[in-house]
């Protein structure tokens, strides 16, 4: 709803205290992004770090599955290509780790239109079920001798964070892992505007309406055909650079990274975060790397027991996940609070 | 009394369509309810089968059968031809005949399937055929089928001639005279063709936006001039 | 030649196993036209509950009858205590549901049971090789129950009018309850069965790649693509589409793609029949969505 209401002439005439509030939010979000440069030490600026990265990913998964309608399982599979394709470009042609992600991006959105073909014919179940089986299959593949050349097989390939630029060390002392946070943090912000833009535009209403009423959608004149397709495109895309990004904060890529449970706790994280919610991507990204401490702390034995039920009772009692919990809080305390 | 029905409210969510209606099935009769579109034939005969909620007094011989759930209301003898015939289309005649009886233990099952053979002798050649590959009227005969099999004690049927050519309509009624006189089940008949309900029906009650606004027998009705000018339209 | 025999042989013996997972799909399907992600993992469960039957002493098949019966059971209360909530739930809280079920159960299982490897025994032993040493008997056994389950369950469902009734609750549910079904009891009647039928699978498979929690993973996939290559709606389809993804399987991978890909055959198996012919080859129902 609110995605409708802030559309820029809105904006635009809105009272200026408006605007006035929503740069106060706008640099509170700013500082709470960048005060963990220095609060936090380097082990957990890193875990915050890859949760930037995972929700990134969600965000991919949620195009697709939460706003488009189409479910994805094996969106792991899309984050281990982009990470791989990072992984190689600057580990066997030394390239450098920005050069490589344009082109992570770009083989993940090709790969991801390629899978959206078939899956253009496959209702809900059924594309759940191959993409459950491209995750599935996902670590055979890495390991396979015939690529072995390239991805180095079962031991998988090392590379190196990018440095912190010369102009920048001149002026601040800066660790490679906080440039690390800030490099994830900046694409992660872009991939979001881009998201956030496509999202509350006329493409986001073209989107969900294929998801809820597809034969009115259709009716309309909507390509919708296209329209999946290049949804799945641009939530590859996505779900790849975070992969990049993750080979690059990693250091590290192999096969028993990308398993199966990748794919499922990008799907969690969705659920739990909220689907069909920017906001709730960012919760997802947090929930699908703490929550499986948390989870092991609860139970050190069986922390998927917990983790799945965390899932089902999610789906029972808070369908649209945390950011539903969180906007109802906000619209009970304050109105319409924007 | 067969059904007897009194200060029946129900409708859909929030929004009520039936504003307490009454109205009953003699044992061995038949009842027609007619109306407009949209007057709430359809969400009687669904209230009283409990597919809908529904509240006030319903009983079938005597025994209240209000909120019960549909199958167990299929149970205790009403079988129900909804709208769109309710058949199982991906199943062939001869399994719909058998989902049909599928409560009775009783041994004249299949004495039942002849008898249906005998009404609707164009369901025996299509025997081994899938619903969905049936025609239109054929479908009808095979939900009317399908709902006797059951042996029931009351019969309810939306709108059997929806959809069908005259001749065909024809049919259907004629059998339905045949059931009448041979079966001795009640029937709570739904139809658009006034004229033909009221030929079939002994009781008759006018619907209109989801109250009773009159009722009488069906042979006085049709005879009226000024209710079927006003009401009925022809 | 005699190589090739082999693999042949091979093939037909893990399509057994193929066969009736797919089976244990397909009747879930038929019951609730819903595929759940979590059967394999109920399977696994079933085999280690089977274990501890027959290390606590049974004999094999009173084990074997056991196993069924919690099975049964344990498929019927999963649909009672989790599927009904949501039953009327969109499609994406459904498969959310069968993930949450198959990360519980598969860690429930390997916290109890132990993530160890575990040696199954099969009630087929000391017969010796078959057909001139291309069968093993526990193969050759395999074979024949899942052959045997899939007749029972065929005539289950055309002859018997419960299974009548299972299936005309899952196409027409408000029809169904108008000739006096309970269609809440056929649907967890379904789900027990289901698992009854998956139990045997494990008990089939586990003599042949050692029991542990992750056993099914690998194999729910083939048992998908065997389901989808025969038709998801129908059960003799579905055992032939698990035999025939078996020698796919064992053909490409002894001369095609080489062992370490073959879970990627079944891949392909999947996609090549979602998009060439999505009924499958011995499917009815051509689904029409968008
Ligand atoms: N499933 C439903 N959900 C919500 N409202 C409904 C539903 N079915 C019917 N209605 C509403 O209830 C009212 C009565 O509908 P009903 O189908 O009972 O009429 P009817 O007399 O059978 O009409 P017709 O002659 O067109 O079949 C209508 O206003 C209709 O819009
Ligand atoms: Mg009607």
């Amino acid at each position: 709803m609110s995605a409708i209401q802030d559309t820029p002439t809105l904006a635009a005439a809105a009272p200026r205290a408006s605007i006035a509030r929503r740069s106060v939010w706008l640099a509170l979000g700013l500082a709470a992004a960048l005060a963990p440069l220095w609060l936090l030490e380097s082990f957990h600026l890193f875990q915050l770090t890859m949760a930037v990265i995972m929700s990134l990913a969600v965000l991919g998964l949620n195009i697709v599955t939460g706003y488009n309608g189409q479910i994805s399982l094996g969106h792991g599979a899309f984050f281990a290509i982009g990470a791989y394709v990072t992984a190689i470009l600057m580990a066997q042609a030394d390239w450098s780790f920005y050069a490589t992600l344009p082109f992570a991006a770009a083989v993940c959105g090709m790969v991801g239109y390629a899978v959206g073909l078939p899956a253009l014919r496959l209702g809900g179940l059924y594309l759940a079920l191959v993409t459950f089986s491209l995750a599935v299959a996902v670590p055979q593949l890495l390991k396979h001798r015939a690529l072995e050349g390239w991805t180095g097989g079962v031991q998988g390939l090392f590379l190196m964070k990018p440095e912190p630029p010369a102009w920048l060390t001149a002026r601040v002392a800066i660790t490679p892992d906080q440039f690390m946070y800030l490099v994830a943090l900046v694409v992660a912000a872009l991939c979001y505007l881009l998201a956030w833009n496509l999202i509350r535009g006329r493409i986001g209403r073209a989107l969900m309406a294929t998801r809820d009423h597809p034969t009115a959608a259709e009716a309309m004149g909507m390509d919708i055909a296209a329209l999946k397709t290049r949804a799945f495109a641009v939530s590859a895309m996505i779900t790849g650079v975070a992969g990049a990004l993750s080979a690059a904060a990693v250091e590290f890529v192999a096969p028993d990274s990308f398993t199966f449970l990748l794919s499922i706790s990008l799907f969690v994280g969705m659920v739990v975060g909220g689907v069909a919610s920017i906001l709730g991507s960012v919760f997802g990204g947090l929930f699908v790397l703490f929550v499986p401490n948390i989870a092991e702390s609860i139970s050190r034995a069986a922390p998927g027991v917990i983790y799945g039920i965390i899932l089902i009772v999610f789906l029972f009692v808070l369908p649209d996940g945390v950011a539903g919990l969180v906007r109802r809080v906000l619209a009970r305390l304050g109105g319409r609070a924007s | 009394m067969l059904l007897e029905v009194s200060g029946l409210r129900a409708g859909y969510g929030p929004t009520h369509v039936l504003h307490g209606l009454d109205f009953a099935v003699e044992e061995g009769g038949v009842t027609t309810l007619l109306g407009a579109n949209g007057a709430g034939k359809t969400t009687t005969l669904r209230a009283v089968c409990g597919m809908v909620r529904a509240e006030g007094e319903v009983s079938l011989a005597g025994q209240r059968i209000t909120g019960l759930a549909t199958e167990d209301i299929a149970r205790r003898g009403v079988a129900h031809v909804p709208d769109g015939r309710g058949t199982f289309m991906e199943l062939t005649v001869e399994e719909n005949f058998r989902l049909g009886a599928y409560t009775r233990r009783d041994a004249e099952v299949q004495r039942d399937f002849e008898r249906m053979w005998e009404w609707f002798p164009r369901l025996k050649q299509r025997w081994k055929q899938q619903a969905g590959t049936l025609s239109g009227g054929e479908q009808q005969m095979l939900a009317i089928a399908r709902a006797l099999l059951l042996r029931p004690k009351l019969l309810l049927l939306d709108e059997p001639s929806f959809g069908l050519a005259p001749l065909i309509v024809q049919d259907i009624f004629g059998i339905l005279r045949r059931i009448r006189a041979e079966s001795g089940v009640g029937i709570l008949l739904v139809e658009q063709n006034a004229n033909l309900a009221l030929e079939l029906a002994d009781r008759a009650y006018l619907l209109e936006t989801g109250r009773i606004v009159m009722s009488g027998p069906a042979a006085e009705i049709r005879q009226d001039e000024a209710i079927r000018r006003s009401y009925l339209g022809y | 030649m005699d190589a090739f025999l082999l693999q042949l042989a091979a093939g037909i013996a893990t399509g057994g196993i193929y066969a009736s997972v797919a089976l244990a799909i397909v009747m879930i399907y038929q019951a609730t036209h819903h595929v759940n992600f979590a059967q394999g993992e109920m399977a696994t469960l079933s085999t280690f509950i089977a274990l501890t039957f027959i290390q606590a002493g049974f004999p094999y098949w009173v084990a074997f009858g056991a196993t069924l019966a919690v099975s049964f059971v344990m498929g019927a209360l999963v649909e009672r205590l989790i599927m009904r909530p949501v039953q009327h739930a969109p499609i994406l809280t459904h498969v959310g549901v069968y993930i949450g079920m198959l990360l519980i159960i598969g860690n429930l299982t390997g916290w109890v049971f132990g993530y160890t490897t575990k040696v199954f025994p099969s009630p087929f032993e000391g017969g010796g090789p078959m057909f001139g040493g291309l069968l093993s008997a526990h193969q050759l056994g395999s074979v024949g129950v899942t052959l045997g389950v899939l007749v029972l369950v065929y005539l289950f469902f055309t002859k018997t009018s419960l299974g009548l009734a299972m299936r005309a609750a899952a196409y027409n549910p408000r029809s169904a309850r108008l000739v006096g079904i309970r269609v809440d009891v056929m649907l967890a009647l379904g789900w027990g069965l289901a698992a009854a039928i998956g139990s045997v699978a494990g008990m089939m498979v586990a003599p042949i790649v050692f029991l542990d929690p992750n056993m099914m993973l690998g194999i729910l996939l083939y048992a998908f693509a065997g389901a989808l290559l025969g038709g998801i709606d129908n059960p003799p389809g579905a055992v032939a589409g698990g035999f025939l993804v078996g020698v796919l399987e064992n053909l490409a991978g002894a001369y095609i793609v080489g062992t370490e890909l073959k879970l990627s055959v079944a891949l392909i198996i999947i996609i090549g029949v979602l998009v060439l012919k999505p009924s499958g080859l011995f499917g009815r129902v051509v689904f029409s969505r968008v």
